[in-house]
C-alpha cells in the first residue's frame, strides 16, 4: 500500500514551484465495514478500504480540481489542475486569512469500532432484530449498520500540514407492519463519532418503535391545512437545519446581490427568545473537527442572536468576498470532492418553557417526533416527522400518521413563540448538499412551538 | 483482477470480481461564470465469494491490494447470507450501444462554451436570473468476471448538461431549471432551456389557490419528483418478497389505471442507463412492470430471484454493496393527450412542476407529500400564474385509479426516467 505520510512529505516540499496563487492537497485513508438486515436474516456485511486524493489550485481567481484513486505521478495532477485552472481565470478571488497551522489530531478514540470483531457487532445487533421481531403484527424490518476510520492530510501553498484521524459510526434501524394493503415504516437513526457503546443499549427505544409501528396502520390521517405544532428535539433540530442552516451557508448568499440585501446582518428572522448556532468545535459530537478542509480551525458561531442574524457559515473564498471571517465551515465528504460550505453541530439554544407549559394551553395541535427527512430551497423548507399526535386541551392524545410539514423561512422562524428548555442533540443524520452525502453532521434543539404551521394530509 | 479472482479460488468454492473505473470532466459555472474545471478518476473493485455457502464481500479503491480483499471477503463470509443461486455463466450478451467514441474529441473550451450559451439564452428574457450551469462529460468502463467463466465489458460515455436559474424579489424566491443527459455528446441546448423558458413564462406572476381535492397535472419532472420513488420501491422484488411492498400477492391484478404502463427498459441504445448486462452478468431485458394497469412483473437480482422462486430481471445493481433489485431505466408509456389539452380541460387546478421533500414521507406505503416548489395554478383552462407556499399530497397507489389523461409527449427525465405528464381528477392541495 502506498503510504500517504510518505508521499505527503515529499510533495509538500515541491508545491511552491509551481505557478499558481494558491495549491491544496488532500490524501486520504479509509477503511469501513457495513453489516445489513433485512428482515429477520443478517442480509450482507461488507468491508472495505480505499486510498485517494485530490488537488485543487486557484489560479488568476479560476478554481481547477482533480481527484484520483491511483497515487502514481502526483506532479503531473497537480500541473493538471493548475492548467485546469488557468483556462477558468475571471476575476480575482481572494481568500480570507488563515494563519498555516501543522498539527496532528487523533480520533480521540481507543476502541477503532471498525477493528472490532464482526462477531461482536453482530451479537448486539441480532438482538435489536429479535425485539424488533418479538413484537406482534411485525411484517418486517432493516437494520444498517456502518463504521468507518478516516485518516486525511492536508497540505497547502501556505505551508500547512495537519494530519486528522476520525471516526464514524451509525446505525439506522426500520421497523414494518402492514396489514394488507396499507404499509407503515418506523425509524430510529442513531450515530456517534466513532465511540460504539453509543449505539449498544437501544433496548428501550427499539421495542417503542416496534410496538408504534403497528399502531401507526390503524392510525388515521392528519387533515391537511394550518396547525399549532410542538416539536420534540430531534425534529426541531432537523427543522432548525432545513429551514435555517441553509440558509446561513455563505455560498447562497456571496455572489448574489439580492441574496445579500435579504441576509443583511441585523435582519430579523424570530423573536428575542431565539438563538441558533453552528459549532464545529463543541468536543466529540458528529459534526466536530478541529480543522475544517481548508485548514481552517472550526468555531463557534452564532447564527442568530436575540432574533436577529448575526452570522454566516464561511469558507474562506466566501469569507473574503463578504469581508467576513472564515469559520472553518469548508467541508467535503471525502477526497472525490472539492470542500464547500457545509453546517457541523447546528442548534437552537435552549430557553426557559417546560414542554408541560408549552402545551398546556394549546386546544387543538399537533405534536411530531423524530425525522424521516428534510430538504429545503432557502426561502421554502419540508420535513418530515416519525411520529405525530394531536394535542387536545392540553394533553398528547390519540397517535396519528406521520405528517410532512413545511414553512417558508420568513414567517416560520418568526411563528416560534415558545422555546423549551431541554437541549438534546441529534446524532444520526447526514447532510446533503452539491451532490455531496451524507455528511456527518449533528443538530438539535429544546422542544419548541410553531403556531400556524402548514401541513400536508388528505 | 484475475489475480484476486485466482487467490479468491483458492480459498472459495466461488467468486466474483466487479471492477468500474471512471473519468469525468465537469465544468461549473456560478453566479452566471465559469467556475470551476475538474477531473475525477475513480477505481473501485469489488469482490464476492461464496464460502461454505455463504457470502462474502469486499471493496477496494486499489486493484493490487488483492490479498487484502481477498481475506476481508472470507473474514464476512462467515456471517453472510446462504448464497442461493449460481453466478451465470454467460460470456456474450445483447448488442446495447452506449458508447459514443465523440464525447472523447469534446474540449473543455466546447463545454464551457455551451455553458455561456446556456445561461445568456435563459438570461435574455430575465436578466436578473443569477445562474449556475454544469456540463459534464465522462466515461465508464465495466468489467465482470466470475468462476464459472462468466464475464462481461462494456464501456459507457456520458455527456450531460444542466442549468439552474435564481430570481429573488423581495423575500420571494423563484428556482427554475433542467438537465440532460445521453451517450452521445449534446450539441443542441434548446432541449433545456426552452423548458426554462416556459417555467420563467409561467411563473411570470405569484398567485394563490384554495385548500382542497383538485385536479392536479404532473409534468414529467412532477411525476419523476413526486411519484417515481413510491412506485419503485412497491415494484422492487425484494420489497415485494418480504411483503413490505403494497404490491405483494397482486401479480396479474389490475391495481391502476387502464392506460398506465411501465417498462424497465436498460436496451436503449445510448441512454445512460442502459447496458448490456447488469453489475451481476445477467443480460439485461426489457421488463414490463404495470402493463395497461395491471401488475406484470416485479425487478430481480439472482439472489432475490432465487429465494422468490423466480429468475433475475437482470436488475442486480451495485450501489457500493452487494447487488440489490434496482431499477435501470423507469419508461412510463404516452397516452393521447396533450399537456395543452390537460390544461385545457382545467377550471381550477394545479400544475405540479416539481415537489420538494415528496420522498421523505411513507414512500413504502405509496405516499407522496411536498412542498409545490415549482408548480402553476390553472384558471378556466389557462395556466395564471405561480403557486408557492402549498403542499400536495396523495398515495400512488390510490391517485394511479384517479388518472384523467396521461400525455402523448414523453421526455427524459434525468436520464433515468422517461415519462409524459399525467394529469389526476383529484388529489389534495393544502395551502395557506
Amino acid at each position: 500500500m502506498a503510504h500517504i505520510d510518505i508521499i505527503g512529505h515529499q510533495l509538500a516540499d515541491t508545491l511552491k514551484k509551481y505557478k499558481a496563487d494558491y495549491i491544496e492537497l488532500h490524501l486520504e485513508e479509509s477503511q469501513s465495514s457495513h453489516i445489513s438486515y433485512r428482515g429477520q436474516k443478517l442480509e450482507s456485511v461488507n468491508k472495505g478500504t480505499s486510498v485517494g486524493g485530490n488537488v485543487r489550485a486557484l489560479v488568476n481567481g479560476g478554481w481547477g480540481f482533480v481527484s484520483f484513486n491511483n497515487l502514481g505521478n502526483l506532479p503531473k495532477r497537480v500541473e493538471s489542475a493548475v492548467n485546469q485552472a488557468k483556462l477558468v481565470s475571471s476575476e480575482n478571488i481572494k481568500l480570507g486569512d488563515i494563519e498555516p497551522f501543522v498539527d496532528t489530531v487523533s480520533a480521540g478514540i481507543d476502541n477503532n469500532p471498525v477493528l472490532i470483531p464482526l462477531s461482536e457487532k453482530k451479537e448486539f445487533l441480532d438482538g435489536y432484530n429479535e425485539i424488533i421481531w418479538g413484537t406482534q403484527g411485525i411484517q418486517t424490518s432493516t437494520i444498517n449498520y456502518g463504521d468507518g476510520q478516516k485518516k486525511s492530510i492536508f497540505f497547502n501553498t501556505a505551508g500547512s500540514y495537519i494530519e486528522q484521524e476520525r471516526m464514524d459510526v451509525t446505525l439506522r434501524l426500520t421497523a414494518i407492519a402492514t396489514d394488507g394493503n396499507e404499509v407503515q415504516q418506523v425509524g430510529l437513526s442513531i450515530g456517534s463519532r466513532g465511540d460504539i457503546t453509543a449505539i449498544q443499549s437501544l433496548d428501550d427505544k427499539v421495542r417503542e418503535m416496534s410496538v408504534r409501528v403497528v399502531e401507526m396502520l390503524s392510525a388515521p390521517q392528519v387533515k391537511g391545512g394550518r396547525y399549532t405544532v410542538v416539536l420534540d428535539p430531534v425534529l426541531a433540530g432537523v427543522f432548525v437545519h432545513e429551514a435555517f442552516g441553509h440558509l446561513s451557508e455563505a455560498d447562497f448568499v456571496y455572489e448574489n446581490q439580492q441574496m445579500t440585501e435579504l441576509m443583511t446582518l441585523g435582519k430579523e428572522f424570530g423573536r428575542p427568545e431565539l438563538n441558533i448556532l453552528d459549532s464545529g468545535s463543541v468536543p466529540r459530537l458528529r459534526g466536530s473537527y478541529k480543522y475544517d478542509d481548508e485548514g481552517t480551525p472550526a468555531t463557534k458561531t452564532y447564527l442568530i442572536r436575540e432574533g436577529k442574524l448575526t452570522g454566516r457559515l464561511h469558507s474562506r473564498e466566501t469569507a473574503a468576498k463578504m469581508n467576513e471571517k472564515p469559520t472553518g465551515n469548508a467541508r467535503a465528504i471525502n477526497y472525490r470532492f472539492p470542500p464547500i460550505v457545509r453546517m457541523s453541530n447546528t442548534y437552537i439554544e435552549p430557553g426557559a418553557t417546560s414542554f408541560k407549559d408549552m402545551i398546556s394551553d394549546i386546544k387543538d395541535g399537533i405534536y411530531v417526533k423524530n425525522w424521516f427527512g428534510g430538504t429545503t430551497s432557502m426561502e421554502m423548507f419540508t420535513f418530515s416527522a416519525g411520529e405525530t399526535y394531536m394535542i387536545r386541551n392540553g394533553k398528547i392524545e390519540e397517535t396519528m400518521r406521520p405528517v410532512v410539514l413545511t414553512g417558508n423561512v420568513f414567517e416560520t422562524l418568526m411563528n416560534i413563540d415558545a422555546i423549551g428548555n431541554d437541549l438534546d442533540m441529534n446524532q444520526g443524520g447526514g447532510c446533503g448538499k452539491g451532490g455531496q452525502s451524507p455528511l456527518p453532521v449533528s443538530n438539535g434543539s429544546p422542544h419548541i412551538r410553531i403556531q400556524n404551521c402548514l401541513i400536508g394530509g388528505n | 483482477m484475475e489475480r484476486i479472482l485466482n487467490e479468491a479460488k483458492k480459498v472459495a468454492e466461488e467468486a466474483e470480481v466487479f471492477c468500474i473505473t471512471s473519468e469525468t470532466t465537469p465544468v461549473q459555472f456560478e453566479a452566471n461564470r465559469l467556475k470551476h474545471v475538474q477531473s475525477k478518476q475513480s477505481t473501485n473493485v469489488a469482490l464476492r465469494i461464496i464460502k461454505d455457502g455463504r457470502m462474502g464481500y469486499a471493496t477496494s479503491t486499489n486493484l493490487k491490494e488483492s490479498r487484502k480483499i481477498v481475506d476481508s471477503a472470507v473474514e464476512t463470509a462467515e456471517f453472510g447470507m446462504k448464497a442461493e443461486f449460481e453466478f451465470p455463466s454467460l460470456d456474450s450478451y445483447p448488442e446495447v450501444v452506449t458508447y459514443d467514441p465523440a464525447i472523447r474529441r469534446v474540449s473543455t473550451d466546447e463545454m464551457t462554451k455551451l455553458g455561456e450559451k446556456m445561461i445568456s439564452s435563459v438570461r435574455e428574457k430575465t436578466p436578473e436570473l443569477q445562474c449556475e450551469a454544469s456540463i459534464s462529460k465522462g466515461t465508464v468502463s465495466v468489467r465482470l468476471i466470475n468462476s464459472r467463466g462468466g464475464q462481461a465489458d462494456y464501456r459507457k460515455s456520458v455527456f450531460s448538461l444542466g442549468v439552474e436559474g435564481q430570481l429573488i424579489r423581495g423575500t420571494d424566491m423563484l428556482f427554475v431549471g433542467e438537465g440532460q443527459s445521453s451517450c452521445h455528446p449534446i450539441n443542441d441546448i434548446s432541449g433545456v432551456t426552452e423548458i426554462v423558458h416556459q417555467q420563467l413564462e409561467f411563473s411570470r406572476n405569484n398567485t394563490s389557490i384554495k385548500t382542497g381535492e383538485l385536479p392536479v397535472i404532473f409534468t414529467p419532472r412532477g411525476v419523476a419528483s413526486a411519484l417515481a420513488q413510491p412506485l419503485m420501491a412497491g415494484l422492487n422484488g425484494k420489497l415485494v418478497l418480504e411483503g413490505s411492498s403494497p404490491l405483494t400477492n397482486k401479480l396479474g391484478d389490475k391495481s391502476f389505471d387502464n392506460n398506465f404502463s411501465i417498462f424497465d427498459d436498460p436496451t436503449i441504445d445510448f441512454q445512460p442507463g442502459s447496458r448490456p448486462c447488469d453489475d451481476e452478468g445477467t443480460a439485461s431485458q426489457r421488463t414490463p412492470l404495470i402493463e395497461s394497469g395491471v401488475v406484470a412483473n416485479f425487478l430481480y437480482d439472482l439472489q432475490t430471484a432465487a429465494l422468490a422462486g423466480k429468475k433475475s430481471t437482470g436488475n442486480g445493481e451495485r450501489h457500493g454493496s452487494l447487488p440489490s433489485p434496482s431499477v435501470s431505466a423507469f419508461v412510463v408509456s404516452a397516452g393521447k393527450t396533450t399537456f395543452n389539452d390537460m390544461v385545457a380541460d382545467i377550471r381550477e387546478g394545479l400544475v405540479v412542476e416539481f415537489l420538494m421533500g415528496a420522498g421523505q414521507g411513507n414512500t413504502l406505503g405509496g405516499d407522496f407529500s411536498g412542498n409545490v416548489l415549482l408548480g402553476y395554478r390553472i384558471e378556466n383552462g389557462k395556466i395564471v400564474g405561480r403557486v408557492k407556499d402549498t403542499m400536495v399530497a396523495g398515495n400512488v397507489y390510490k391517485v394511479l385509479n384517479r388518472v384523467a389523461a396521461i400525455g402523448s409527449e414523453t421526455v427524459w427525465v434525468g436520464g433515468m426516467i422517461q415519462t409524459p405528464p399525467i394529469y389526476f381528477s383529484s388529489v389534495s392541495v393544502s395551502s395557506k
